[in-house]
């Protein structure tokens, strides 16, 4: 049964705030977070006291410490003591988790965020060491060259063309012009894209996401209480995410299975959508994921730019839905899907599905 | 309407210093297949994984549930990863129960493990690269604190270990098992972190163990009692700022209280029949008697003096053994409900105590600052 058959339609998105992605922010996660956590809260018109239930998200590995989240308490601001959890993936799981929480009915406000600084590192040495540390690892495979096989899947598949790639990047980089937020923007030709050189055949550097700094952090309210606090909330009307085989060869990588799954069962319909905001962080995944959702051509993707133009691991799903309940909050669009990956590949997926009344 | 929810299926390793014989993947196969057994159901009827475990760089591997996605029965199913530090294995049940109250899923395994083999806990324990002082190191001053201002005795220590070695002795699972243990060998034993000697503390294990928590259907249908839950709470605080107590973080107490209150207990130490406690380091079983409130205060280590917490005791504590003689880090936390269940439902065997019908499980973490608490029933709740 989907869990949008209970009482989870009544929970909605009533503020959020996010730092602005960079390549190198010098501020600490925690820094990153604490403002960010504040401006959601006081976008919220709530106290900090109001809040019955915390949950973030980040991973230990990117800060390069054991126990580097237990920093981030700093922003939930946990004195006196809080409810409060942690999982160790982006703050979309956070969010999912508070969401699920929230729907036991005892409390009416909950804080979820995720935060990642990826500079510090080599996200490719990083997410290396994320694969089947006996079958895969070995081998030497990184993320990067993990997405090229993806990508000469599709291709071969016929599913697309490098053109259709470079296509992406375009429409990515354009829309970001508009996110205040975003790292990388512009107006670029597609023709020009395709002349610049592979980087892993058949994907170029701009397949491939920037590495990015930031924090995002939203607050849920139950029922009347997010009608007190917000003019429009933004109605989470499912939530779902699904897992596949880890092994590449073991999956259609040319498809995501675990999207379509975890799409249909957040209740998505197939009806029209004004807003969908996907975590393709390589090109050739906004075709796959559009296709597993089963978006149609003129469907309004990534209007913030999505992980192509700003990818904070960690944060990024979460933006993703952050940015696509903001177009609900101020009234540009009434119904939209938001998704969240995890894995090599698309292995792991979230989508979340918001409405305004 | 939430849904009544209960553990009815229980799995753990046998815990070892280093299980080479097997791999990750099939040390957490271990303990589900024995959990799946346990309840009579198979991978088919789970609808949702959630996974717990301390630092990935214990292991090395960055996110390692992404790989064991399949192992554990995952594949097509919502798989969620909880990291609560120490206290993990009973956040990830306590995540694992939301599951089921709010009725999004029916019946969930839950899992947590630790191969600290693949790595260097220690290393790990003391903050990695940052260089910090460890475990012992961080709670010896914390339990020096409470020896000084409950004037207990230096044996209080050497009775908590005696104890908790000779419990572990009566379970299978235990890592380590010296049933001939006397105050003598623990006085003896070098002295770690003032005040703990060797014999005090708990080792490095590989292991894992999984519940598997259901609604009241799934309770109706298990072949074997359930372990009703009365009562869950998780809570967290500030490792450190000035004016925090850290002998008696505010975070347990109210975590305490929390449970309490949801199971309708009002005098712990006679309403509740046993308890599992997170002891990592002797010292901790007073300081959590009375960190909880099951003791008053400067009374928790008179529990122990009088043989209150043992076995055969008025208010037995880890009769499993403990963190003390197993403590494969992620784990520890689910093995505390995994033994408070098994307390319940009458399963535990050799360290079974007469009689429970209430049974307390908590973990914690951090700078003891993360606190994951449970109240079990042999009752459902009315």
């Amino acid at each position: 049964m989907a869990a949008n058959d209970r009482g989870a339609t009544d929970i909605a998105i009533v503020g959020f705030a996010q730092s602005q992605s960079v390549r190198d922010a010098a501020p600490s996660e925690v820094q990153l977070l604490v403002p960010v956590v504040a401006d959601a809260i006081t976008a919220a018109g709530i106290e900090r006291s109001d809040i019955g239930f915390t949950c973030a998200g980040s991973c230990d590995y990117l800060t390069g410490g054991p126990f580097a989240f237990v920093s981030n308490l700093e922003a939930a601001g946990a004195w006196p003591p809080i409810s409060e959890s942690h999982v160790e993936a982006d703050g979309a799981w956070a969010m999912y988790e508070a969401w699920m929480r929230l729907q036991e009915g005892d409390i009416d406000v909950a804080l979820a965020f995720g935060s990642g600084k990826s500079s510090p590192s080599n996200p490719a040495e990083v997410w290396a060491q994320q694969l089947d540390p006996y079958y895969l690892a070995p081998l030497g495979v990184d993320p990067v060259s993990l997405a090229g096989i993806q990508a000469q899947a599709l291709i071969d598949a016929g599913k697309a063309t490098e053109r259709d790639f470079a296509t992406v990047v375009a429409d990515s980089r354009r829309n970001a012009k508009s996110n205040p937020n975003a790292q990388l923007s512009g107006d670029y030709d597609v023709d020009a894209l395709l002349a610049e050189p592979y980087y892993r055949r058949p994907l170029r550097k701009h397949d491939v996401p920037p590495i990015s700094d930031a924090a995002v952090a939203v607050i849920m309210a139950r029922g009347d209480k997010a009608r007190e606090l917000c003019e429009r909330p933004a109605w989470i009307r499912g939530m779902d995410h699904r897992i596949e085989a880890h092994q590449p060869g073991l999956r259609d990588i040319t498809s995501s299975a675990s999207t379509t799954l975890a799409a249909r069962k957040a209740g998505y319909d197939g009806g029209p959508l004004d807003v969908v905001e996907l975590s393709s962080t390589f090109s050739p995944q906004e075709i796959i994921l559009k296709n597993a959702i089963g978006l149609g051509a003129g469907v309004n993707v990534n209007p913030s730019g999505g992980p192509l133009a700003a990818n904070p691991i960690m944060a990024v799903g979460l933006i993703r839905i952050v940015e696509a309940a903001s177009r609900i909050i101020d009234g540009t669009a009434n119904r939209a899907l938001a998704h969240a990956t995890s894995g090599p590949l698309l292995q792991q997926n979230l989508v979340c599905l918001l409405e305004g009344e | 309407m939430n849904e009544r929810c209960a553990i009815v299926g229980v799995g753990q390793t046998h815990f070892k210093k280093r299980r080479d014989d097997v791999s990750i993947a099939g040390l957490l196969r271990e303990a589900i297949d024995r959990a799946l057994a346990d309840a009579e159901l198979t991978l088919r009827d789970i609808d949702a994984v959630v996974i717990g475990k301390a630092p990935d760089a214990f292991e090395g591997i960055v996110m390692p549930e992404i790989f064991l996605a399949d192992a554990v029965g995952a594949t097509n199913k919502p798989l969620l990863r909880v990291h609560t530090a120490g206290s993990v294995g009973g956040s990830t049940l306590v995540v694992g129960a939301h599951h089921v109250i709010t009725g999004i899923h029916g019946t969930v395994l839950t899992v947590a493990w630790e191969k600290q083999s693949e790595g260097n806990a220690q290393w790990g324990l003391a903050g990695g690269r940052s260089g910090g002082i460890g475990a012992g190191g961080a709670f010896a001053p914390w339990m020096r604190a409470y020896i000084q201002q409950s004037g207990a005795p230096d044996y209080i220590g050497w009775m908590v270990a005696v104890k908790d070695r000779r419990n572990a002795a009566k379970n299978p699972y235990a890592h380590l098992k010296m049933p001939d243990i006397t105050l003598e060998k623990v006085k003896e034993s070098p002295m770690l972190w003032d005040p703990i000697r060797f014999h005090e503390s708990c080792p490095s294990s590989d292991g894992a163990c999984a519940a598997i928590v259901t609604n009241e259907e799934g309770a109706k249908r298990a072949p074997r009692p359930p372990a009703w839950i009365h009562g869950l709470s998780v809570r967290s605080e500030l490792g450190q700022f000035p004016g925090r107590n850290p002998v008696r973080p505010q975070a347990g107490v109210e975590c305490a209280h929390d449970v309490y209150r949801q199971a309708g207990i009002t005098d712990p130490r006679s309403q509740i029949d046993m308890a599992e406690l997170y002891v990592p380091f002797s010292w901790y079983e007073p300081m959590w008697l009375e960190g909880h409130d099951i003791a008053g205060p400067g009374e928790g280590w008179k529990m122990v003096d009088t043989g209150e917490t043992d076995l055969g005791g008025a208010f037995p504590v880890n009769p499993s053994g403990g963190v003390l003689s197993t403590n494969a880090i992620g784990a520890s936390g689910m093995v505390r409900f995994a033994e408070a269940a098994q307390q319940v439902r009458g399963l535990a065997g050799e360290h079974q105590v007469d009689g429970v019908r209430t049974a307390l499980a908590q973990a914690y973490g951090g700078a003891a600052q993360y606190f994951a608490m449970g109240v079990l029933r042999n009752t459902p709740p009315e």
